[in-house]
């Protein structure tokens, strides 16, 4: 699991937000687009490209993509 | 004088699937304390045993069987050990959420076959086999989730639950020519290990509790006293209904 996909594979949840906006630092869940339906398809997004269940909780507790995948990496 | 109790499980020998856990394990539970024998299934062997361990009134010979009701082997296996039933209560399923664009075939066979195709395959074997006698009762645990609420990332397991639901008002019309009697439960989001294995945080679900009219989540013994009745002869004119038991969730 890559730093890069995961990335890419957060920011196709976004219908709205540009994908060359999406970094390690962005806060995902400061865009106006950010909903419970968000969070559940990046939870099912990353389930079905690298295997590994997040949790809500590890939503909750990430601010940044960088966050997101160190809790999907502790996973794997 | 003896007083007729018209909720009495008394002679009655039930059969509880997913008695290992959640709302099958309360159920095995009380139908016990309320007199009646109980065959306990279970794909979990360990938790399975622990259920057997809490039943009340040793001496109706509880028993429980390991088996995995997806399995055909495994079902028919079951079939050849299970005696004559008074009651069938089909708690077992699974769930896994997923926004609809992730809902791809074979999460939606994973769901369907535990939920849906176990479920009716083995009250159809149940009832073929004459298993089930005369007078029995079945009662499925299907959900408001996909029969009166429609909630984000739940649309597989809604829709199994919706068709299982369907399923069972055709078994309650069928089965009526044998005097066995087929109704559903509706249960709301209830606290077990099953909502516990979902992607929803401690605090999404306090807020989705405040939504409800009575302010909590259901306890198993909440849907388990709903099982006892339809199970008893205070039922016997009863077929082919939803019973909603939510906290109100699906009033507001």
């Amino acid at each position: 699991m890559e730093i890069n996909d995961f990335i890419k594979c957060v920011a196709e949840q976004y219908e709205e937000v540009d994908a060359q906006e999406f970094t390690p630092d962005t806060k995902f869940k400061t865009f106006e687009e950010w909903s419970s339906l968000t969070s559940l398809s990046i939870i099912a997004a990353v389930d079905d490209e690298f295997g590994v269940t997040l949790k809500g909780d590890d939503i909750r507790n990430a601010t940044t993509i960088q966050d997101l995948f160190d809790a999907a990496k502790a996973k794997v | 004088m003896t007083i007729e109790n018209p909720f009495s499980l008394e002679g009655k020998t039930v059969l509880v699937t997913g008695a290992g856990s959640g709302i099958g394990r309360a159920t095995s539970i009380e139908c016990s304390k309320l007199g009646a024998s109980m065959v306990l299934v279970d794909i979990n062997q360990k938790t399975v045993k622990e259920t057997l361990d809490l039943l009340a009134n040793k001496e109706l010979q509880h028993q429980c069987l390991v088996c995995n009701l997806t399995n055909a082997e495994d079902v028919e296996s079951l079939c050849n050990k299970v005696p004559y039933l008074n009651g069938l209560v089909m708690c077992a399923g699974i769930n896994k959420n997923a926004p609809i664009p992730f809902c791809s075939r074979d999460k939606y066979d994973a769901i369907f076959d535990v939920n849906f195709f176990a479920t009716v395959e083995l009250l159809r074997l149940l009832y073929k086999k004459r298993l089930l006698q005369n007078n029995s009762s079945v009662v499925a645990i299907a959900s408001v989730g996909g029969v009166f609420k429609y909630t984000f990332g739940n649309a597989i397991y809604g829709a199994s639950k919706s068709a299982l639901n369907t399923t069972m008002k055709y078994a309650a019309r069928e089965f009526a020519s044998r005097k066995i009697r087929v109704n559903t439960i509706c249960p709301g989001m209830v606290e077990t290990p099953f909502i516990k294995s979902g992607t929803a945080t401690e605090e999404q679900h306090q807020k989705d509790m405040e939504s409800y009219p009575l302010k909590r989540y259901g306890f198993p013994n909440d849907i388990a006293y709903g099982v006892l009745y339809l199970l008893s002869d205070a039922a016997s004119w009863i077929t082919g209904q939803n019973l909603v038991i939510d906290g109100g969730s699906t009033i507001v």
